[in-house]
């Protein structure tokens, strides 16, 4: 985190206004007693070093493995994920859809940026985006075509619009040629797109 | 709001593009922003879904052409300003100029386990459901200059009861200052031609939709 903060200090000679605004407001905030710094660092540092799509993959993969843990999971994913460790904000209600031979699922949220934080850390940028989030459910295949997936046509799509505070976790098919896996490698095969439905977990062949 | 922020089918903003290897971060002011967002929830007193208003809730040529955490930082200065938490004059000069009334305050120690809590907004229910899984269902036309969560392209609309999510804190009143008012939630599953005509590639769309925002329908549904 140090080096890329030094990266973006030494690379803008001159602050812009939105720059100047945002340290201005953390500076009066902090006089104020309204913001602890730290606390501000601990936040920053959670979701860029600790949450992550790390703890979806584990999740996913352990469904892959666990039959029971899978039930669990389809039947309350929010206290099946907890068991691995994972709670909390923008993850208070979590569903796991699953992904099947006939059936795919897409997760989006049209209105803001609605995530599984807990799980799959904060979204992407093309995931607050007007194109993802406009075209997602309206001509999934044409979002899944940007991210280089096709799949056949007697598969349906079907798209989670995340409009209230329920998150959506998406369980994908488990790839051929893994019998036999530890979960730990499985999970190395779990991708965060293969998690919100514009991918596909990995194969094994793309694990060097 | 009938606002830019509800883009679910507007055609016109061209392909999903990733960036490879993205960071979290694109800025260091964007890791401030985010985390001041945060962190002033709590001074400030303010609902999840207040500042889900108060991003979406400008022109829609603003908001079309701020980035993701302009937006976020917008949203937070008017939240901020409409409660006089800090005036525009100490922002232009850097510093606090005026008298603070405490408030409480996120503490660093406090980070992570506010974090694991997070804020669940299901509540116990008050009257049974009107709907059950199975049931035909119309979101209905409703506009509102205030912040809704039923999307435009589903009014009007004909879906059907999905899943059943118990009742949840209502984020029309909740962003209304109204109080939490919950309702029964719900996930309205919509043929994806319901929606769009022949020339789509979406086989179902699903919302998850309060109670208020549903109306039964009854003409031709199978018999229970």
């Amino acid at each position: 985190m140090s080096s890329s903060h030094d990266h973006d200090r030494h690379d803008h000679s001159e602050l812009t206004e939105t720059e100047l605004r945002v340290r201005a407001l953390e500076t009066v905030l902090t006089e104020k007693g309204y913001v602890d710094p730290a606390a501000l660092d601990l936040l920053i540092e959670t979701y860029e070093t600790k949450v992550g799509p790390r703890n979806g993959a584990r999740v996913v993969a352990r469904a892959w493995i666990d039959p029971a843990y899978k039930a669990r999971l389809m039947e309350d994913a929010t206290k099946a994920i907890a068991e691995l460790g994972f709670t909390g904000r923008q993850g208070e209600h979590i569903v796991a859809v699953e992904n099947t031979p006939r059936l795919h699922n897409m997760v989006v949220c049209t209105l803001c940026s609605c995530y599984p934080w807990p799980v799959l850390g904060l979204p992407p940028v093309w995931y607050k985006s007007a194109p993802y989030r406009s075209r997602a459910v309206k001509d999934p295949r044409g979002v899944l075509a940007d991210f280089g997936v096709a799949l056949p046509d007697d598969v349906k799509i079907r798209v989670w619009d995340s409009t209230a505070e329920v998150r959506y976790l998406v369980l994908p098919q488990r790839p051929a040629g893994t019998d036999g896996w530890s979960e730990e490698r499985l999970a190395d095969l779990v991708t965060r797109d293969s998690m919100i439905g514009t991918g596909l977990a990995g194969r094994p062949g793309d694990l060097a | 709001m009938d606002g830019a922020h509800d883009m679910g089918g507007v055609a016109g903003f061209g392909p999903v593009v990733p960036e490879p290897n993205e960071p979290m971060f694109h800025a260091d002011w964007e890791r401030r922003a985010f985390a001041l967002t945060l962190a002033m929830a709590r001074p400030g007193g303010w609902t999840l879904d207040m500042s889900r208003f108060a991003r979406e809730n400008r022109p829609a040529s603003e908001y079309l052409a701020m980035s993701y955490y302009q937006i976020w930082l917008a949203g937070l200065e008017q939240l901020i300003f409409e409660r006089d938490l800090v005036r525009r004059d100490e922002i232009a000069v850097g510093h606090a100029l005026h008298p603070a009334p405490q408030r409480p305050l996120l503490r660093a120690g406090e980070v992570a386990a506010t974090l694991a809590r997070g804020a669940p907004t299901e509540r116990e229910a008050q009257a049974p459901a009107r709907f059950r899984r199975g049931d035909r269902v119309r979101a209905r036309m409703l506009s509102t200059p205030a912040h809704t969560r039923l999307p435009r392209y589903v009014r009007g609309h004909v879906g059907v009861i999905d899943r059943v999510h118990g009742c949840h804190v209502f984020a029309d009143s909740s962003a209304a200052g109204t109080g939490e008012q919950p309702q029964w939630l719900y996930t309205v599953r919509f043929d994806g031609r319901e929606l769009w005509g022949p020339d789509t590639s979406a086989g179902e769309v699903s919302v998850d939709a309060w109670e208020s925002y549903l109306e039964p329908v009854e003409e031709g549904s199978a018999p229970r």
